[in-house]
């Protein structure tokens, strides 16, 4: 077939090629001028000088952000609370997905309701405030996991997906003699893998970001996680790089000395590095999971 | 049933008990914290039944000067900012079409990429963006002034005009290239043989766009459309939360903002600001429950 052009056609292909060149642009330049700046002559920097490229290129910030005691341990509670609240997330997910496509299942359809509908209200912050206080779950770790494990909109996510598996496999597993918990660990998790992978990326992202939490309910700084370290250096009129400066021994070189900016630059970028760096590989699995949402959701 | 059935049935009510009391102690548990709101209750001092007010702290929602004028500031911005992204719901849709009509598979998916990027980090992260290319010595005054623009920094942050126009437009850059997602998904799902067919009558792709791709897209713009509106009053906390300062609070402060300041004021108002979040709850369950109703009714369809 021959194709047609139009003039009305070749104007608007090159408006939206600039215009979504513009917004990528956008979208993208933010995170790669403060990463720039971080690996930057910090005096340069300071300057404004770092726009399109590093200049005078140095890694002292990342080492000396690390050396800060309050960031190497939301490190370590941001990482934790993520692994341990994603593999939760994870194996509950799917075990509720399954447990709910059972035939046998008592009183199946009520329960999956009374979880599901929990999607669609909450109490506010204070009764969950309250709540959590009463279950010793302030200023406690398990304050970030426990409440995250059972997550309706997952459920939904891995129960479409075990129904759409072969019935026949389960089956002929349950008619061997295989158990509830034997059929779901040999046969369901294997073939569940790509749901899985949905969900855990999902989860870990909503892990790694989460913020509020941490607001409401912890007080005791070694709780802290890497956001809210990251927010409470945004708001901080105290020199930050003093203290940092005194703790590295970098003063003397004056290129590589901290200053407010260069702190607050490379804890976001150690805050976003994860996200960048997964985000790009994981992609599609995110795509997946808002189809299959909208599907059900 | 038979007997073995049920008694299998059983077991494996056991196995997801563990799970349905945790839903039952983190979802449900908290509703019962309404009823703080007709009680005179103030943590830490352990709760007592002999402080029931009845109704006094809906009362006063209601009549006292000072928290009408603040109710109404806070429904005031609520209610704009809601309304600017309602105003503009049709963005994602407009994205996605056009980004379909890039033929260069490369930048196709490189914009799509980039775009859906932001919907990944955190809001304090989108802050600090902000922060960093805005404040004083953030790039756009060094910028500025490294050009001769201007003299003097100006910090866009303490800046609170057109601040429901701003939030709007950070809400956009995070969420626009993820919402157009569903569409994009949608678009691939129209038959091909319709645009042949189009082409063949000597359609413009403006006009295929207009005759088959749009009314395709509908019904999902519809549904998302009457998501948006249940949730009108649900727009979170946490982007406002980052944003605000003492410079911009009385336009910033939308309801979730206004529960969360009133609880950490000093002296923090417990009772009246679980009284103000339960009356937003139960009226987005509302207009929920509207939503899907007339979702019923014109598409025979519901969408919760």
């Amino acid at each position: 077939m021959k194709k047609v052009y139009f003039i009305g056609d070749r104007v608007m292909d090159i408006v939206a090629y600039i215009a979504y060149a513009l917004f990528a642009f956008i979208c993208v330049y933010p995170f790669y001028y403060i990463f720039i700046n971080t690996i930057s002559d910090n005096k340069l920097s300071e300057k404004g000088a770092v726009i399109w490229l590093p200049k005078g290129i140095h890694f002292q910030n990342y080492i000396d952000a690390f050396r800060i005691p309050d960031i190497a341990n939301a490190a370590f509670i941001s990482v934790a609370r993520t692994v341990v609240g994603t593999t939760l997330a994870v194996i509950v997910s799917a075990f509720l997905g399954y447990m709910f496509t059972s035939k046998t299942l008592w009183k199946k359809r009520f329960w999956y309701r009374f979880v599901v509908v929990t999607m669609y209200f909450n109490a506010g912050i204070i009764p969950w405030y309250l709540t959590m206080m009463n279950l010793r779950l302030t200023n406690n770790f398990l304050g970030y996991i426990l409440p995250a494990i059972v997550s309706p909109f997952y459920i939904i996510l891995t129960k479409t997906y075990i129904e759409s598996l072969p019935q026949e496999l389960r089956e002929a597993a349950e008619v061997d003699g295989a158990g509830i918990l034997k059929v779901f660990w040999k046969i369901i998790l294997p073939l569940s893998k790509p749901i899985m992978s949905t969900i855990a990326i999902f989860a870990a992202v909503a892990q790694w970001n989460s913020f509020q939490d941490t607001l409401l309910l912890m007080t005791r700084e070694n709780l802290y996680t890497l956001q809210f370290i990251l927010y409470r250096y945004l708001q901080s009129s105290n020199s930050l790089s003093a203290i940092v400066n005194a703790t590295s021994g970098a003063a003397s070189m004056l290129a590589r000395a901290q200053t407010q900016t260069s702190i607050r630059m490379t804890v976001t970028i150690i805050v976003a590095l994860p996200i960048l760096l997964v985000y790009p590989f994981f992609q599609r699995y995110f795509v997946k999971g808002v189809m299959i949402g909208a599907v059900k959701g | 049933m038979g007997k073995a059935k049920k008694m299998h049935g059983y077991k494996e009510f056991l196995l997801i008990l563990p799970f349905i009391a945790l839903v039952a102690v983190f979802a449900y548990y908290p509703l019962y914290g309404w009823i703080y709101s007709f009680f005179d209750y103030q943590p830490p001092l352990p709760f007592s039944w002999d402080s029931f007010v009845g109704v006094k702290w809906f009362k006063m929602l209601f009549q006292s000067k000072s928290y009408i004028s603040q109710t109404l500031t806070v429904l005031r911005n609520t209610f704009a900012m809601s309304g600017i992204a309602l105003a503009f719901s049709w963005l994602p849709m407009f994205f996605a079409v056009f980004l379909n009509e890039i033929k260069l598979r490369p930048f196709k998916k490189f914009v799509q990429t980039a775009a859906t990027l932001p919907n990944f980090i955190s809001w304090v992260l989108v802050y600090s963006v902000a922060f960093l290319l805005m404040s004083n010595n953030g790039m756009i005054n060094s910028v500025l002034k490294n050009m001769g623009l201007i003299d003097r920094p100006i910090d866009f942050m303490k800046d609170s005009s057109h601040m429901w126009f701003k939030m709007w437009l950070w809400l956009t850059w995070k969420n626009l290239g993820w919402a157009s997602i569903m569409y994009i998904a949608a678009i691939s799902g129209i038959d091909e043989g319709m645009y042949e067919a189009a082409r063949i009558d000597g359609a413009t792709r403006l006009k295929c766009i207009w005759h088959i791709t749009l009314p395709s897209l509908l019904p999902t713009f519809f549904v998302l459309l009457l998501l948006n509106i249940s949730n009108l009053l649900n727009n979170g906390m946490e982007q406002y939360y980052v944003f605000q300062n003492s410079w911009n609070r009385e336009y910033i402060q939308v309801l979730d903002l206004y529960v969360y300041n009133l609880s950490t004021s000093k002296p923090p108002v417990y009772s009246i600001s679980t009284a103000l979040s339960m009356l937003k709850s139960l009226v987005s369950l509302a207009l929920l429950f509207a939503a899907n109703g007339f979702s019923k009714i014109v598409r025979r369809e519901s969408i919760i």
